[in-house]
């Protein structure tokens, strides 16, 4: 199989995987505990950490941990907004393609009387710092904006958004989930004030993420009930996976340059590849992209059907397809960048991974030509176009 | 577990009944784009029987496989047989379709009868 939905999630490293079972075998104490063998698991803790704070140029002080990228999405903007509130802001800038745990989270806030403004995100999946800075006001408490996209993989000018919230002294959180380890990100030099991550998109484990912030803010707790992490996360720490996320998360950030450079070359020629389909087109910018994103649209075929026979094909990908949602709308991110229903549907995200080959990159060109003629031999929408009857889209 | 049957993956992967048909004397067209599913059903009816049947599907993988297997259930059956196949006939014979994809059941039994009806409006003419 060659797994290209890295996106989705990704293989656990193998020195991950050791850090995890020789801690789940040996190093069970709790953390809380005041014997030496529960302190040793609290020395693993803080040793993480310590590393996770080192790979973002942040403080130890300024890291906690979470069960993954959505949780940390949630006490970021909850926290933010309750520091808002109290000084009477209650405005909050986003963009209209968010995760949705962004996304749902700032829903909620708006039926309790937040201002919510969800920036448009252009052709090319860019926001421009300068489009942030207009949209500020008086009111507002927080800027949240995702370093990349985790459908399109367009990566954002975070320091410039980040500068520019600095100055107008608004919080800016960004949801790194796609970013991290896989982008050089230093906290401060980018002007963040908060930043989302998950494990198991750098080849650490499912179930565990953290949440940096800046010195002096105040957060609110989403869990209660102990005094762990300082008393902002109730809940015996998962100190495997922590440590197992530190280990992903080094061995991710020491290999970004040789793993940018790989994946540019093949994330490329794919590109390349897949642009000689007739009527089709790439989403999101270019170049400001993750190295290993590819997300095209195909006219005239739906997604579902696409990615059913790529995986007959041994090939395990993702589509904004409406029926791999099972709601009716495609993608809110194809849709945001100004993709039709009708060609939103059918959609082709590739996430590759770090050990993709050249061969690889080869057959799934040829497999992913090969599907969309077949399936455009029998659509009627297809027909329709070829015919004059309806125009192209793309 | 797999998402679909084993019948719908079958009737996906190699759908019968698959084309265009050029003499069909009666073609019906359901759903649409923005929706992700259209369907497209050619009969050719003689002496009130459906003696060939064709689809084109834009879709899902249990959207074509609903309508590969629609066209399975009326092929050579009288018209009035035609008429009565319901989605639920069309799903069980596909073992089963999860609950959210029930609908591409329902487009295809639709599209037979779009295709019937155009059928009879052409006979009405005549």
């Amino acid at each position: 199989m060659i797994y290209a939905d890295n996106a989705a999630t990704t293989a656990m490293s193998e020195a991950a995987i050791n850090t995890m079972t020789s801690l789940i075998r040996d190093t069970y104490g709790n953390p809380s505990s005041l014997y030496e063998f529960g302190q040793k698991a609290k020395e693993v803790l803080e040793q993480a950490r310590e590393d996770i704070a080192k790979t973002i140029g942040a403080d130890p002080k300024e890291i906690l941990f979470t069960s993954g990228g959505s949780e940390a999405d949630n006490q970021a903007i909850i926290s933010a907004a309750k520091l808002g509130e109290k000084n009477g802001k209650k405005h909050i800038i986003s963009s209209k393609f968010e995760h949705h745990a962004v996304l749902h989270t700032l829903n909620k806030l708006a039926k309790e009387g937040f201002k919510i403004t969800l920036l448009d995100v252009h052709e090319n999946g860019i926001i421009k710092p300068e489009e942030v800075a207009a949209a500020i006001r008086e009111d507002t408490a927080l800027v949240t904006i995702m370093y990349a996209n985790n459908e399109i993989g367009t990566i954002q000018d975070i320091k410039g958004i980040g500068a520019v919230c600095r100055e107008k002294g608004v919080l800016f959180h960004t949801d790194a989930v796609q970013a991290i380890g896989h982008l050089h990100i230093d906290v401060n030099e980018e002007n963040i004030d908060m930043l989302s991550a998950s494990a198991h998109k750098f080849h650490g484990p499912k179930g565990v993420g953290f949440l940096y912030f800046k010195k002096g803010i105040r957060l609110t707790n989403l869990i209660e009930g102990g005094a762990q992490e300082k008393g902002k996360r109730a809940g015996t720490e998962n100190v495997p996976g922590i440590a197992a996320m530190a280990t992903a998360l080094n061995d991710a950030v020491n290999n970004i340059d040789k793993n940018t450079e790989h994946l540019t070359k093949i994330r490329n020629k794919i590109i390349a590849g897949l642009k000689e389909i007739p009527h089709s087109a790439l989403n999101g910018d270019e170049n400001s992209r993750l190295p290993s994103n590819i997300n095209f649209c195909f006219e005239g075929i739906e997604g579902e059907s696409l990615l059913l026979l790529l995986d007959d094909k041994g090939i395990a990908a993702s589509s904004g397809s409406a029926c791999t949602s099972g709601s009716l709308d495609p993608s809110h991110v194809l849709l945001a960048i100004g993709r039709v229903h009708d060609v939103a549907h059918g959609s082709l995200r590739l996430s590759i991974g770090e050990d993709i080959t050249d061969e690889e990159a080869d057959y799934i060109i040829k497999s992913v030509k090969e599907v969309v003629e077949y399936l455009r031999g029998f659509s009627p929408v297809w027909r329709d176009l070829v015919a004059g009857k309806t125009q192209f889209i793309l | 577990m797999a998402l679909y049957s084993e019948k719908v993956m079958d009737h996906f992967r190699n759908p019968r009944n698959v084309g265009v048909l050029e003499d069909a004397n009666g073609v019906g067209t359901v759903g649409n784009a923005k929706c992700g599913d259209i369907m497209k059903m050619y009969l050719k009816i003689e002496d009130d029987i459906v003696k060939d049947v064709k689809f084109e599907t834009f879709g899902c993988g249990s959207a074509i496989a609903s309508s590969s297997m629609a066209t399975e259930l009326i092929k050579g059956k009288p018209v009035e047989e035609a008429r009565q196949l319901t989605n639920k006939a069309v799903a069980e014979a596909l073992d089963g379709l999860p609950d959210y994809k029930m609908h591409c059941s329902v487009l295809a039994q639709e599209a037979i009868e779009a295709a019937l009806k155009d059928y009879e409006s052409r006979q009405e003419e005549k």
